[in-house]
């Protein structure tokens, strides 16, 4: 299905948040995740189903002020 | 200095961003002597583990950890962003910035007292980047901030403190809360001067990074905020408008 990951459209073959994030290359990385700009805590991705074109957001620490 | 509970030595905090490498990051972390360092959250792409690089170079300074939700514009997006800083970092702390203007990079005071009083009551203890406006000082504190961060001038512009009046009034104002602030320094004496009116700390970040020798401006900044704190305690004179001659005028030889 087409889903938008960080702002652009991907096809994945995962239907839950934790799976998208393991075809993606993600495994074990430090980042957070957010679905359809409601924050969705690393416990729970593995129960969170996605439809096509949710809004998926993937972000990890950088530099800020 | 105590904030939310937590004993900070350093009355410095220094932002991580545009430095123009993680060395010269690092050591003018260490020639700053800062306690708390200023840190976000952005889009990873899979393949990048930037994320993870970043992390071992700001677990590495020894420093206690400020995530901001900088460039959110309205609340929803603050809230989210804080959430996700909150289990990236591991703190409740956040430094709550809810832009409300483009070119100014303003606080929207509305979005940032509703964010504020959300964020409080899902438990995180919130640092909010604020104007030296009193009534948003007022209205922050009710949503539950123990802490205020009013800026010195907008964002990145390094012009020090443009309202010194409005600074000085909300100090007064509100004597027991600590205030830090951030945003818009440029040089040590204006930090200086911001700790001498009795502030507890600054923020601060470009004026660093973007200095010619960033490690030796931050060691300049740590001794400006030594210097204004000193300054503070030692109960500055009331300046006036005539001379007053400091050499003793009784005894000078009379000479004509």
């Amino acid at each position: 299905m087409m889903i938008e990951i960080n702002g652009t459209m991907t096809e994945v073959r995962a239907d839950t948040l934790a799976g998208v994030l393991d075809e993606l290359g993600h495994g074990d990385g430090k980042v957070a995740t957010a679905v359809n700009e409601t924050f969705v805590p690393a416990a729970a991705r593995g129960q969170t189903a996605l439809a096509p074109g949710d809004r998926v957001e993937i972000v990890a620490p950088r530099q800020g002020g | 200095m105590q904030l939310y509970g937590t004993e900070i030595n350093s009355r410095l905090m220094l932002g991580t961003a545009q430095y123009p490498s993680p060395s010269v990051l690092a050591e003018a972390f260490r020639r700053s002597d800062a306690g708390i360092a200023t840190v976000s959250v952005r889009r990873e792409a899979g393949a990048e583990r930037g994320g993870a690089a970043f992390w071992n170079l700001v677990r590495d300074l020894g420093v206690t950890l400020l995530p901001n939700t900088a460039g959110c514009h309205s609340v929803r997006e603050a809230v989210t962003t804080a959430q996700m800083a909150r289990e990236l970092f591991d703190t409740n702390w956040i430094k709550l910035e809810v832009i409300g203007h483009a070119d100014t990079l303003q606080p929207d005071p509305f979005g940032l007292v509703e964010a504020a009083r959300i964020l409080t009551e899902d438990g995180f203890q919130v640092y909010p980047y604020t104007t030296e406006d009193v009534v948003l000082a007022d209205r922050l504190l009710d949503a539950g901030c123990e802490v205020l961060m009013p800026w010195g001038a907008p964002i990145g512009t390094g012009l020090g403190l443009t309202n010194i009046y409005g600074l000085r009034t909300l100090r007064a104002q509100f004597p027991d809360v600590p205030m830090v602030v951030d945003a818009g320094l440029g040089l040590p004496s204006q930090a200086a001067m911001a700790l001498e009116m009795g502030f507890d700390a600054v923020l601060l970040n470009t004026a660093v990074a973007k200095a010619g020798d960033p490690a030796a401006m931050a060691e300049a900044f740590a001794r400006a905020v030594e210097a204004g704190r000193l300054a503070y305690h030692a109960d500055p004179m009331e300046p006036r408008d005539m001379a007053a001659p400091s050499t003793p005028v009784i005894g000078k030889a009379f000479l004509s």
